[in-house]
């Protein structure tokens, strides 16, 4: 026997235990080693599919790392100007209740300058997805500020650690959008490992599930790293997330009227 | 016949309104009309003043520096206005808060005390249509009965039940409007 | 639902806001700015959104609304938005958006004067913005210049044709006279909203095609400029078949007035003036703004004595009729600002003294 005969008596439909998922496409993915993006990706790309929901989704890319977005998903998607990604969900589904729209934004995009046409989405009760990737950093630009950034974190823009005094607070936008009436569902998830990443497609998948029954904006949030722009390896940086942003950004959920019934 | 007139007051004194009934007046009798108000934050209390152009033909600029007739309703527009009036024009005022008079002598000027008769008549509100009645009745260029439907398709339903008041207003115009 | 044409009298503002209902729009997102709130008001009144099914949204900032409008027309939906100077400059980047990503959609400014937070009062001082693209990058927009309520309604209708038939974004470029003017109209019979759906528009993608993306970046240089190329395309053929002006006595006219909107209509009161004194003056009505009718100027200027063009502003289409006149004859400008709407008589004076200079 050589080894095609071999390769080929291993793969057959009847041995596979994991596979690309078929709505990810054959585009390489440009995200760095380690990054989260991907698994986030991956994650919305299974729950589509699975859910059999491809011809009834719009996903909404923002400027930014995940700007690509519509390049690796293969579902209709528009490209929105920084931070407006809510704007045009909010128009996409009043014209067509009956689709699944969703956006993807990082903390730049959703925390900064969109921070108007997040709040204002989700004060409306929106019934969109809102996933919000928060790094603490700009990492498409190079590594610079964002509101999320936490206190002494390091970044191109605050070389010498970010310094409350001088340049802010971080914004916990997760937190803000739990206080308003019109979101549903918000939670605040991470990736970084195997039952986090099943924590987290619990919760879209949940997300998805809300807006089918019209139940307001969902929110969820995913703590992610930035290997590249942290000057890390992405296991140090896995380490680092949970060590700093935990404590300013504790994962779990911050409203969910279903679970509270359950009790 | 065109009719080019600028209406103007204080804000709130029914002036944009009167100018608005006059156009759709014009409209029931299938002329062609335009009506230019002075639009702002100054509404109420400030000046306000609107342009009404009256034709039977297509009509051009609806925004004019010359008037065949301004009615004029306090002191600021007759100072701003009474020498827009083209010679030979008409100029009408309520003496009611004039402390200077009209003086050109090339034009025809009408008085109509109408704070004066809204009083006696015991509706402040009517003000504007006693100066409409005195127009109208100067200046003949719409029938009284368009003048009424006009009021109709001008006034939301459920303030129809004024019409008949608003018709006596016009009259008492009529009657009271008096050439110096 | 009623075939026949309806008589009222409306503000233009009004005229647009029952016209895009009229027209079938599916959405409209806005936010108020003076003098042109009445649209919003007249929308939220009128309740399409019951009758028709047209969405109607006060968003939370011009930005927002015009990126509302980015989204629907993403999904081949009749989409618009309306607001003045101040706001539109704040659309600008969504302008740009829209245009980069072939995405059609009605955009109407009601212009008051400016720079900055400026007058209430109507001017035309956002020529250059609205024509010569306005936000960032290579692009136009097809402008429609309304001279009466009756073309605030019409050009509502016309406006989304021409956007769907090029996919670009279209603005009527009204002001504060006409929009708070009300005037005599004939409304278009009510027509159902459209079902049809283009082939690029995102609604979820089937297996019988591929999937839709809306979008507007090209990181590649080569993209880019492949892709600047295909705009300019479509813009010269706009040039070529959808230039719209009126002429009004430019048969044996020695000079000619080139204004638009309500310098227009305060133009053909000059135009009578003029020619009851015995002066030859005739008047260029461009209807489109951008294409602008340049080849008829140029055609003027080879019989006319003088052109002279009026607009509220301090000197902006002068631009354009220079261009298009190139140097035959003397090209003049003429027009007040800071919401001061030019006279009729003031206009045939300066024409007076320009001739007899």
């Amino acid at each position: 026997m050589n080894d095609t005969n071999q390769m080929n008596d291993i793969i057959k439909p009847g041995n596979i235990v994991y596979k690309r998922t078929d709505l990810m496409t054959d585009d390489i993915l440009h995200y760095c080693p380690g990054c989260g993006h991907s698994t986030v990706h991956r994650i919305i790309a299974e729950i589509i599919d699975e859910e059999g929901i491809q011809s009834e989704t719009i996903g909404i890319s923002p400027v930014g790392c995940s700007v690509y977005l519509y390049n690796y998903i293969d579902i209709d998607c528009q490209e929105a100007a920084h931070g407006r990604a809510p704007a045009l969900a909010t128009a996409i589904k009043r014209l067509m209740p009956d689709k699944y729209v969703f956006t993807y934004q990082g903390d730049g995009d959703l925390a900064a300058i969109g921070t108007a046409e997040t709040i204002h989405a989700c004060n409306r009760g929106e019934n969109i997805l809102i996933v919000f990737i928060n790094n603490g950093i700009y990492g498409m630009t190079g590594g610079q500020m964002a509101p999320t950034t936490i206190p002494g974190m390091k970044s191109s823009t605050s070389p010498y650690g970010r310094d409350v005094e001088m340049m802010g607070n971080l914004i916990k936008m997760t937190d803000i959008v739990a206080t308003l009436p019109g979101t549903y569902f918000v939670t605040r998830q991470s990736v970084h490992s195997a039952v986090n990443v099943r924590r987290t497609k619990k919760a879209i998948r949940k997300a998805f599930h809300y807006q089918k029954l019209k139940k307001g904006t969902c929110f969820v949030e995913v703590v992610s790293n930035c290997p590249s722009n942290w000057k890390m390896t992405p296991v140090e940086s896995n380490k680092w997330m949970e060590e700093n942003m935990f404590p300013y950004y504790p994962l779990g959920d911050l409203k969910d009227p279903e679970k509270q019934q359950e009790k | 016949m065109t009719e080019e007139m600028i209406i103007a007051g204080f804000g709130g004194q029914g002036v944009l309104s009167m100018g608005k009934i006059l156009a759709y007046s014009a409209v029931m009798q299938d002329m062609e009309v335009s009506w230019m108000p002075s639009y702002g934050p100054e509404m109420r209390g400030g000046t306000a003043n609107v342009t009404v152009i009256i034709s039977s033909e297509k009509i051009s600029s609806p925004i004019l520096r010359q008037f065949d007739t301004a009615i004029i309703l306090n002191q600021q527009s007759m100072d701003k206005f009474e020498s827009s009036v083209k010679p030979g024009g008409l100029l009408i005022y309520d003496t009611n808060g004039i402390s200077r008079h009209p003086e050109r002598k090339d034009i025809d000027i009408y008085r109509i005390d109408a704070v004066e008769e809204a009083g006696k008549m015991n509706n402040s509100r009517i003000f504007n249509m006693i100066v409409l009645g005195g127009f109208l009745k100067i200046k003949p260029i719409i029938k009284f009965e368009n003048v009424i439907k006009g009021l109709k398709e001008s006034l939301p339903p459920r303030y129809h039940d004024l019409i008949p008041l608003n018709e006596k207003a016009l009259e008492r115009g009529m009657e009271v409007v008096r050439q110096i | 639902m009623t075939q026949e044409k309806e008589l009222r009298l409306m503000k233009g503002n009004e005229a647009v806001a029952e016209a895009a209902i009229r027209a079938g729009a599916d959405g409209y997102f806005g936010y108020p700015i003076t003098p042109q709130s009445e649209i919003l008001e007249y929308l939220m009144a009128a309740k399409p959104y019951e009758t028709t099914g047209m969405v109607v949204l006060q968003a939370e900032s011009e930005v927002a609304a015009i990126n509302m409008v980015y989204g629907g027309a993403g999904c081949g939906k009749k989409v618009m938005t309306t607001s003045s100077s101040p706001g539109i400059s704040l659309k600008q980047e969504g302008i740009s958006y829209i245009a980069g990503a072939e995405l059609p959609c009605l955009i109407v400014n009601v212009v008051r004067g400016g720079p900055g937070l400026g007058t209430i009062q109507p001017a035309q001082s956002d020529y250059f913005q609205a024509v010569k693209g306005g936000g960032h990058g290579d692009y136009h927009l097809i402008v429609l210049a309304p001279a009466s309520v009756q073309e605030m309604a019409d050009f509502v209708g016309l406006g989304f044709d021409l956007a769907f038939k090029y996919r670009n974004p279209v603005m009527i470029l009204s002001d504060g006279a006409i929009g708070q003017m009300m005037e005599k109209v004939w409304l278009g019979p009510y027509k159902e909203r459209s079902k049809d759906v283009p082939d690029w528009a995102t609604t979820g993608k089937t297996p019988d095609r591929e999937r839709n993306i809306i979008t507007s970046l090209h990181l590649d240089s080569f993209s880019e400029e492949r892709f600047n190329q295909k705009l300019i395309k479509k813009y010269e053929e706009i040039k070529s078949k959808e230039v719209r002006f009126e002429e009004f006595n430019c048969e044996d006219a020695d000079y000619v007035l080139v204004a638009y909107g309500t310098s227009a209509r305060v133009c053909q009161k000059s135009v009578q003036m003029a020619r009851a004194e015995g002066l030859k003056v005739g008047l260029l009505r461009p209807v489109t703004l951008f294409p602008f009718p340049s080849k008829r100027i140029s055609e003027l200027s080879t019989r006319a004595k003088m052109i002279l063009s009026v607009e509220m502003s301090s000197g902006q289409m002068v631009e354009d009729v220079l261009l298009a006149v190139n140097g035959k004859i003397p090209v003049y400008h003429y027009g007040r600002m800071g919401g001061i709407v030019t006279a009729p008589d003031e206009v045939v004076d300066f024409l007076k003294s320009k001739i007899g200079g």
